[in-house]
């Protein structure tokens, strides 16, 4: 498209520096990147005619006698009201239809590799069905391999939760009893960030999530790593999970190839690979498990895993290390 | 033109009025029910809540000034938007148009008060106590924190326990029932009290927009009650209209709310364009070009903002097919504003003078800017794909209160400065004035235009933090620092009131020289006699008409049933038909509304026997007070102007009451037809729990057809007594019989209806199919319990002797209401049993 063409060294001075890893003015999906064009066309088409409004206005305060005789009639209302708006609108319109129309958001991948995302308060499950059918649970992060689509099953486990990547596409509900799907295609690899969308209560702010567009062959061998058991406990790393397993942590986590089995909360087996902990509230390292463990409520208010005060700090860090070296 | 009443008037005229219409004083004062008394209330307690709900923003932006602020915690902060939003919308918004159509449109009309003074009073004083027990709640952490919008599930009792919720769905329940009252007077307000010779076509457009107004309320608001209905019954016991798990949807709550609350978009926004529609001329001293594109534009925004809703949920997953249409159709309703702005711009520049700069024209063109601003955004959020990016995020934010801030506050301001003459002593200081735009006109865009780039750099709305380092900071501590700017203005403005405003009359007739009614002299009784009008701009087209209104020369100089009395006149050609009596102040509306309040507010809480005496107490009064109405024809004919003669009781279609049923029965409808849409709704998408394959079958066909020919018997009942009032008026029994027995039949319809089902098993509780039958005995079982207080109310003044075959308002309301029970019984019972056998 030329008009991209002209309009991205534009975008890229006016946002000199201001891209975040959350901005939908910095696409690196293909949805996002149509979106964007888009996104600049409608700023030039509405502050073309905002200004345009201006001066017509000035005009009939300040201007002279037979500019103001010139705008004062119906024929003013009749074009600029009604003729410029439908005709304007009409255009508009026409090229929003072709945005929407079937081709650009890709088609449905027979047998391809799909992501189930079902919206939990305030965590995403995330499970990988690869073209074998074999499934691989995991949480809070989702990984894609670059330059092919890929389907996002979306549904919710309670309340509505909208699954939104600004980087890589619009957004899209999670509602129970529903089905949607969402089709992101990464056009680069690196590291965005999602959110969910919709309020869901309490602490709604502190669910988001990070997606990692990873070249295709290294994202095959992650998702047969993440697809492995974890590793059995070191020496070093016993204590830490004798107390993982003894505490209550089991009756909501999973952490595959142990006796960890519960599936209320996230999938723990390769927590510690994961960018971040408790939906991308702290970045992950042993001290955040130490804080999420102790203060949770502190740190993501109403959240439903209740605060472990029992621990001794030297339990802490040995159960902050076991987490920690899941990976 | 010949004046009406040529003649010198007798003295004593005026102090006869000025005692009939006579304030009362003290702590009677709540017993006011005059249209410029309560309307100050009105408008005061409306200002009141915008004040309240707008210090919420300020401690909202201040927590969001920088990321990771802890200032105020999540809790409090989730229950603060939701209590802004539903305050700003529900508490302030509505009530303040309706506020100020109580306050201008008599005055536009040169009426002396609306028709039903003590409706507007009831409305009003419900408003008052239930709104501000709503809003304390934020007080003791018991206000609701589901949003404005209050979506299920997140608002069902699993996810939100507790009385929060509740005292959203009741207080704001029964909010929205004092709207739909209020409408009611508007739109027979704006029909029927028109000044002789003011046919539609000269109506001034803001009683235009008050028309369009009131109607879209009566066909938006009841699917808004009809949902919080529902949820607040799915919270309460349990019938699963919301469930996905048993066939229910919260998809269905989405679609119900948004049909209200898109038009409620418009409700907000047409009122304020027609507050400029009068004012622009005024300052451009000359008449509004293209008056009639302008009424066409208006009409078709009423029309098309019902075809938009989904446009609020372009990111629920839905078909396609659907967004292309609502979003062709949200592009379309940006042409009526189109034609709207560039009337009001061709009105400016045609002017002969120069547009005269006041602070009430400042205020009007910051409005042309931000309102502009905020309609090409809405273009933009109408492209589906776009909307996939922005739809929740800060953008939004920034978009609705351009539209909102900008469509509806501005225009507030400016009729604040403009029409206050009208109601206070001394005028606001225009120096002041000045100060007061422009700290509030640069606040706000610095306040809200950053925040459509914050919302494209990612930030979602309704978070109450968010973390440092995602380029949000410098954005949000810029819009927090307008935020007090913005606020910083409305206090100058608040000193500048408290300083100036004081009630009264005011001390220049017509500053602004402005050219419709509401500016001839005025007192307590509104204007001394009521003018005959040939055209839009009466005060410009003839100077002499202030004079000769004062004068006594129009219509009605004076009281001639020693009662307050407004003119009649037919809804398009406004001729007069007859002089209405009106009540004058009293106790019974105060009364009845502060009982209506506690009945809701206590049910909240679940006092429920409590709850019960004072809806009982309610209904009372309300009686109490209709009892004194429908005085019948007693004063006879009575002369308005040298040889023209109206009688001072009418009924049937020429009726003002019969009018306000008919309103009132097309409220009813549309709470029906809301209804069989959510059945249908539900049907598609859980067509596995319907009977008869997924639930009991229902009943055999006897019991549907037995309750219809009750129904049937009983309106054939009421139609022989309609008809053969005249003979049976002699005998009492023969009456006494016929409205006894039409409530026999109705009632026994009723349990009929409800029995069938029980006899199957059929279990509200268990899936949605069941919670909707259910739901229909319940809407029912409204009306009969309307009816029966009705019927029993007629039956009760036909014994006291109040009722024969001309003294028959009370009776014919009540039948007109039977009727349509009957018509929208019979729809709900082939629905109910019908359409299980269809698809069966």
């Amino acid at each position: 498209m030329s008009l991209r063409r002209f309009i991205v060294p534009v975008s890229a001075f006016v946002l000199q520096g201001c891209a975040g890893l959350q901005s939908a003015l910095d696409p690196s999906g293909a949805e996002a990147e149509r979106i964007g064009t888009l996104t600049w066309l409608l700023i030039i088409f509405s502050t073309a005619i905002l200004v345009a409004v201006c001066v017509i206005t000035a005009v009939a305060l300040f201007g002279g006698e037979r500019w103001r005789a010139r705008i004062s009639g119906e024929r003013t209302v009749i074009g600029g009201g009604l003729a410029f708006p439908i005709l304007a609108l009409s255009i508009l319109l026409g090229y929003g239809f072709y945005l929407m129309a079937p081709g650009s958001t890709s088609a449905r991948v027979e047998g391809g590799l799909r992501i189930e995302v079902v919206g939990e308060r305030w965590w995403w499950r995330v499970t990988y069905v690869d073209e074998s059918g074999r499934r691989t649970e995991s949480a809070n992060e989702i990984r894609l391999p670059v330059g092919r689509p890929v389907e996002l099953e979306l549904t919710s486990a309670d309340v509505i939760h909208s699954l939104w990547v600004p980087r890589l596409a619009g957004k899209l509900d999670m509602i129970p009893g529903r089905t949607n799907v969402l089709t992101l295609e990464a056009t680069e690899p690196g590291i965005s960030r999602g959110q969910c969308a919709e309020y869901c209560g309490g602490p709604h702010a502190f669910m988001s999530f990070y997606v990692i567009a990873m070249p295709e062959d290294q994202f095959s061998s992650w998702l047969s790593g993440e697809a492995e058991d974890a590793l059995a406990a070191s020496r070093d790393q016993a204590a830490g999970q004798a107390l993982f397993l003894s505490s209550g942590c089991v009756a909501c986590h999973r952490v595959r190839g142990t006796d960890a089995q519960g599936t209320i909360g996230p999938d723990l087996t390769h927590v510690g690979s994961r960018h971040s902990l408790a939906a991308a509230t702290l970045e992950n390292d042993v001290a955040a498990f130490v804080r999420w463990i102790r203060d949770g409520q502190h740190v993501k208010p109403e959240n439903l895993m209740p605060p472990f005060e029992i621990f001794t700090e030297d339990e802490l860090r040995q159960l902050a290390a076991y987490l920690d070296q899941l990976r | 033109m010949e004046l009406p009443n040529p003649d010198p008037r007798p003295e004593g005229e005026v102090r006869e009025l000025e005692r009939i219409w006579a304030t009362p004083r003290g702590w009677r004062l709540v017993t006011a029910v005059n249209n410029t008394v309560i309307g100050l209330l009105y408008i005061g307690v409306a200002f009141l809540f915008f004040l309240m709900a707008g210090l919420l923003a300020v401690v909202m932006r201040t927590q969001l000034a920088v990321g990771d602020n802890r200032l105020i915690d999540q809790d409090l902060y989730n229950q603060m938007f939701t209590v802004h939003g539903t305050t700003m919308m529900f508490l302030f918004a509505v009530p303040a148009v309706e506020a100020l159509g109580v306050m201008l449109l008599p005055q536009m009309l040169a009426a002396r008060d609306l028709p039903f003074p003590r409706l507007s009073a009831f409305a009003i004083w419900a408003y008052v106590v239930g709104g501000l027990v709503f809003f304390s709640t934020i007080f003791y952490d018991l206000a609701p924190k589901g949003g404005w919008f209050m979506y299920p599930p997140l608002t069902l009792m699993e996810y939100s326990p507790g009385d929060n919720a509740d005292f959203w769905l009741l207080g704001i329940g029964f909010i929205e029932i004092s709207a739909i009252a209020g409408a009611v007077e508007i739109v027979v307000g704006a029909l029927r009290t028109r000044p002789p010779g003011m046919s539609l076509a000269r109506m001034p457009i803001f009683a235009w927009t008050m028309l369009i107004f009131a109607s879209m309320i009566m066909f938006a608001f009841p699917a808004v009650i009809l949902a919080t209905m529902m949820l607040e019954i799915e919270r309460a016991f349990g019938w699963p209209f919301f469930t996905a798990a048993v066939g229910g949807d919260p998809l269905l709550w989405q679609h119900l709310f948004w049909f209200f609350g898109h038009p409620e978009v418009y409700i907000i926004f047409l009122p304020a364009a027609g507050l400029v529609s009068m004012m622009v001329p005024t300052m451009a001293r000359t008449p509004l070009v293209g008056y009639h594109l302008i009424v066409v534009a208006l009409i078709g925004t009423g029309f098309f903002s019902f075809g938009l809703w989904v446009h609020h949920m372009f990111t629920t997953g839905i078909p396609a097919l659907s967004l292309a249409f609502f979003s062709a159709a949200s592009m379309a309703v940006a042409v009526p504003s189109g034609i709207q702005v560039f009337s009001w711009i061709a009105t400016i520049a045609a002017g002969r003078q120069r547009f005269r700069i006041t602070t009430a024209s400042l205020f009007i063109l910051g409005f042309l800017f931000i309102f502009t601003l905020g309609g090409l955004t809405g273009v933009m959020v109408a492209m589906v794909p776009f909307d996939h990016q922005v739809h929740d995020t800060y953008f939004v934010v920034a978009h609705f209160h351009y539209v909102l801030i900008g469509g509806f506050v501005f225009p507030l301001f400016a009729a604040i400065y403009y029409w206050m003459p009208l109601f206070s002593r001394r005028m606001l200081s225009e120096r002041v004035g000045r100060w007061v735009f422009w700290m509030m006109f640069v606040g706000f865009n610095v306040t809200f235009l950053p925040m459509h780039l914050t919302g494209l750099r990612g930030m979602p709305r309704r978070v109450w933090t968010y973390p440092g380092e995602m380029g949000w900071d410098t954005l949000n501590l810029i819009s927090t620092a307008g935020t007090y700017v913005l606020a910083a203005g409305i206090l100058v403005f608040l000193v500048d009131l408290a300083a100036k405003f004081r009630i009264g009359n005011r001390a220049v007739e017509n500053p602004w020289g402005a050219g419709t009614l509401e500016w001839l002299p005025n007192d307590v009784y509104s204007t001394r006699s009521i003018p005959h009008i040939t055209s839009r701009e009466p005060l410009w087209d003839r100077p002499s008409l202030p004079q000769e209104v004062r004068d006594g020369h129009h219509y009605l100089p004076n009281a001639p049933t020693g009662w307050r009395e407004t003119i009649v006149t037919s809804p398009i050609h406004a001729r007069p038909q007859y002089v209405i009596q009106m009540p004058g102040p009293g106790w019974p509306p105060f009364l009845a509304a502060v009982f209506t309040a506690a009945f809701f507010l206590l049910l909240t809480v679940k006092m429920v026997a409590i709850a019960v005496i004072c809806g009982v107490l309610a209904i009372v009064f309300v009686l109490a007070w209709a009892w004194g109405l429908d005085p019948g024809p007693s004063k006879g004919m009575i002369e308005i102007a040298k040889g023209v003669r109206l009688p001072t009781y009418m009924s049937g279609p020429t009726s003002h009451s019969w009018w306000a049923m008919v309103v009132l029965m097309f409220v009813a409808g549309s709470l029906y037809l809301a209804y069989v849409f959510s059945y249908l709704f539900l049907w598609v998408v859980s067509p596995e729990v319907w009977a008869p394959a997924g639930s009991p079958a229902p009943p055999p066909i006897g019991w549907p057809v037995a309750s219809a020919a009750l129904l049937l018997a009983g309106s054939g009942i009421l139609w022989l007594v309609s008809r053969k009032l005249q003979q049976y008026a002699a005998s009492r029994l023969a009456i006494s019989a016929a409205l006894l027995l039409s409530l026999v039949c109705l009632s026994a319809a009723f349990m009929l209806e409800t029995g069938g089902h029980l006899t199957t098993g059929l279990d509200p509780g268990e899936n949605a199919y069941g919670a909707m039958v259910y739901l229909g005995a319940v809407l029912f079982a409204q009306l009969v319990l309307a009816l029966l207080i009705m019927g029993l109310f007629t039956l009760a003044r036909h014994l006291a002797g109040k009722l024969d075959a001309v003294r028959r308002v009370t009776y014919d309301n009540y039948a007109l209401l039977y009727h349509y029970t009957v018509a929208q019984s019979l729809l709900g019972l082939g629905l109910i049993h019908g359409f299980p056998r269809l698809i069966g």
